[in-house]
């Protein structure tokens, strides 16, 4: 009966993809940002360093004796040598010539203050040069200091750091990813509790959804509602209708019968005398159809506000034999209940016996004459058990329990007044208290059994 | 004719060494494989242990050793890109400078973790020794004068007896030895006191030196009555001269010089350099000096905090002194202080 409904993607997996996507975008750009950060003090520490050691030795360059000299202070090149072990060059020049150091050391921008990453003798070098103007002989000279190291310390740095950055941004992303399942399957809970709310509900339960749910779903639970109440209000007018017609057609029913009794009493002929026992056959059917039409109608209401109980199953069943005893005497049928102890179950007295008169109607109107119908208590750990068995035709054989749809009757009943509702009623009633209906064929002769089990 | 001939031959010779060589010596060996090439600035004698014990170990090895001054390494390596495989020398600043300079090759091995970050630089760079730098007096020229401790005493010692000391002081000539100028400017940046020790050594008319060993000689013959900055270990390896001389490590500070071996970028054999090198780190760094290491025994604490040592420390702080403008400033400061009587 469910019609299949088209999934169009997942949330929650979607869900899960974004925020797991980008928890890996942000660790990779926290990676690129730590990476980027540390490269850029690295190579601001390295160019400090070297921009102290040039100022160093740019104090030292002195005029003396109309020439150009320089005392290196020692500290000027050793504090390069306490950081890393790399490779040290420096120059020293005046205007176009080297007064000492590697002659062929690339200064950047001669006669300013410079930085520059070359190759210098098979390795990448981080050059710093400061210049100065010195007066020598009234003539200025521009100075200039040139100091280079090699970058492997740095590199190293870098290389460390990168690492950490690493381990750093995959953490980032195992405890994101982490937090974005808890986050999903919390942002799903709301959801999933509605959708167990509402699959969890009987065939009957058409109240309103009333446990409060997020903000977000507000919209769609009172859609629901809403709609769900409009289905109750034409639930309920097409059973008050029913139930309308019914009761309307069945005191003019009552009468058409009456009036036909009177006619059979006054004609002689006997084909006359045949159709008038015909037409009483057809209205009483009719009339029985309309009953069982109210009683449905009650039922369904009944089931709704089910009111319970404290009731005795067996005290109750003794009532309807009685009832019906009438009724079945006019067949030739012995209507017998088993001997036993009280039967104590909660439950709609009049929704119980309504089933149970179904029931009975039902085992008296399709046995044959004299025969017996007989009810059996059962009592059992979870509950009790009224076995109803006859000596009729019994039930078709076949899967499932079709007889109790309503209006859906056996095909080997044909010759028989019946409405098809007798079954359903009982049904619904005893699966409304939370019990079961279920059916079986007389194992020891003819004859069909149902048997109604109520929790106690 | 003649002329020509002697020319063909210089001009033969030339490639092979223009470096100035002082001794040249194959240590043989039965059934040679392979030959090892060191140059170094060691005496053969003093280096000879330590290549027989890597001859034991290495039979098929045969070693070329080849002595020359600390200024020829540099010459050898860097200008004539002679094809050692192996270089040992004393001068820490050349040695420094050829591995600065990219000409030499990294080494590392399972041994090269023992030698501590003082003792070795870049990788490349590897002391094997401590020498320090000692004071040695002759207890006969001394008489019943106190033998001086440190700088200070040794300074109030000259003071005081001007005439006893009066051309019997011997200290490096730093213009010609590349090793006394090293422990001379370590000592000048270490402290002042040198400066004055110079002044009052000058003031004397101290007698400079070229070697250790002819200084430690002529303090034994009583020539001289004191000698400053020797080599102790080439002091102490004179068993010869047992009571004739006193060595004395100055208890203010200690230079401490530590010779060092790299692997010339030339080398044609590294995998031999780098084998000897292992073998030189393995008997120097050890607790246990063995029998065939010819220098004083290791301290591998580098003297300890509480220690007059002050080992000279290798990287680039050691280019400063090799600079031109450098040294020529402090050799005339030294000349200054040394040679009144030239400057005046």
């Amino acid at each position: 009966m469910t019609q299949a409904v088209e999934a169009s993607g997942s949330i929650r997996r979607r869900l899960t993809v974004e925020l797991v996507g980008s928890a890996a975008v942000l660790a990779a750009v926290l990676f690129l940002l730590v990476q980027n950060f540390a490269r850029q003090v690295a190579e601001e520490s390295q160019d400090n360093i070297l921009t102290a050691s040039v100022s160093a030795i740019l104090e030292s360059v002195s005029a003396r004796d109309g020439d150009i000299t320089a005392d290196i202070p020692y500290a000027a090149l050793s504090m390069l040598g306490t950081v890393s072990d790399d490779r040290v060059f420096y120059r020293i020049g005046a205007d176009d010539r080297v007064l000492t150091g590697y002659d062929d050391l690339p200064v950047p921008d001669p006669g300013g203050r410079g930085f520059l990453t070359a190759d210098y003798k098979g390795e990448s070098v981080r050059i710093v040069s400061a210049s100065r103007t010195l007066s020598v002989q009234g003539r200025p000279v521009s100075v200039t200091v040139t100091v280079a190291q090699t970058r492997n310390g740095q590199a190293q740095t870098l290389a460390r750091i990168s690492r950490n950055a690493l381990l750093l941004g995959i953490g980032f992303f195992v405890v994101a990813v982490a937090i974005a399942l808890l986050t999903t399957r919390s942002s799903m809970r709301p959801l999933e509790d509605l959708t167990g709310a509402v699959s969890r509900r009987g065939p009957q339960d058409l109240r309103p959804v009333t446990s409060p749910v997020p903000a977000e779903m507000v919209p769609l639970v009172r859609s629901l509602n809403s709609f769900i109440g409009r289905l109750r209000t034409s639930l309920s007018r097409s059973e008050d209708f029913i139930a309308e017609a019914a009761h309307r057609v069945r005191t003019p029913l009552a009468t058409v019968r009456a009036q036909a009794e009177v006619a059979l009493r006054r004609v002689e002929r006997p084909e006359n005398r045949a159709s008038l026992k015909e037409m009483i056959r057809a209205i009483d059917e009719s009339s029985r159809a309309a009953g069982q039409l109210l009683d449905h109608a009650m039922v369904t209401f009944r089931t709704d506000h089910l009111e319970r109980t404290h009731l005795d199953l067996r005290a109750l069943a003794g009532e309807m034999v009685e009832r019906l005893r009438p009724l079945a005497e006019l067949k030739d049928i012995r209507l017998t209940l088993a001997e036993g102890p009280s039967a104590p179950i909660e439950g709609d007295p009049i929704l119980i016996q309504n089933a149970v008169r179904n029931i009975l109607d039902n085992a008296i109107k399709y046995s044959p004459e004299d025969s017996r119908v007989r009810l059996v208590m059962r009592q059992e750990p979870g509950g009790s058990t009224l076995k109803v068995t006859d000596e009729g035709g019994g039930f078709p054989e076949g899967p499932g329990d079709p007889l109790t749809e309503r209006f859906v009757r056996g095909p080997n009943v044909a010759s028989t007044i019946g409405s098809g509702l007798g079954l359903t009623i009982a049904k619904e009633v005893v699966e409304a208290h939370g019990g079961r209906l279920t059916f079986c064929n007389n194992a020891e002769g003819p004859g069909a059994c149902v048997s109604l089990s109520f929790p106690s | 004719m003649r002329f020509a001939v002697l020319s063909i031959l210089i001009l033969l010779a030339a490639p092979l060494a223009a470096f100035e060589i002082e001794d040249e010596t194959l240590f043989d060996v039965a059934d040679p494989r392979r030959t090892l090439r060191v140059i170094s600035t060691a005496d053969t004698d003093l280096f000879a242990p330590l290549i027989t014990a890597f001859q034991a170990e290495y039979p098929r090895v045969a070693v070329a050793y080849t002595t020359v001054s600390s200024a020829e390494v540099m010459t050898a390596l860097a200008e004539e890109r002679a094809p050692f495989d192996l270089a040992v020398s004393s001068a820490m600043d050349l040695q420094t400078k050829l591995a600065n300079d990219g000409h030499t090759r990294p080494h590392n091995s399972a041994l090269t973790g023992r030698v501590p970050d003082w003792g070795k630089w870049r990788d490349h760079v590897f002391a094997f020794t401590q020498e320090p730098a000692a004071i040695v007096i002759s207890p006969q020229a001394f008489g019943g004068l106190p033998v001086p401790r440190s700088r200070q005493d040794l300074i109030a010692l000259l003071r005081e007896h001007p005439d006893r000391f009066r051309g019997r002081v011997g200290t490096y000539d730093v213009r010609l030895s590349g090793l006394g100028y090293l422990f001379a400017t370590q000592d000048a940046r270490m402290s002042e006191t040198y400066w004055r020790l110079a002044e009052v050594m000058g003031s004397l008319d101290a007698r400079l030196y070229c070697c250790s060993g002819s200084m430690i000689d002529d303090v034994a013959s009583g020539r001289i009555a004191v000698a400053y900055n020797v080599l102790g270990s080439y002091a102490a390896a004179r068993e010869d001269l047992e009571g004739q001389i006193e060595i004395i490590e100055p208890e203010d500070f200690t230079t401490v010089m530590l010779r060092t071996a790299v692997i010339p970028a030339t080398a044609e054999a590294p995998d031999l350099g780098a084998l000897f090198l292992d073998h030189l780190i393995e008997t120097a760094w050890t607790d246990t000096p063995a029998a065939a290491y010819p220098f004083p025994p290791m301290a591998v604490d580098g003297g300890g905090a509480g220690s007059a040592l002050r080992p000279i420390p290798l990287g680039p702080g050691l280019l400063v002194f090799l600079d031109r403008l450098k040294r020529s400033r402090f050799l005339e400061a030294w000349g200054d202080a040394m040679l009144p009587v030239e400057g005046q």
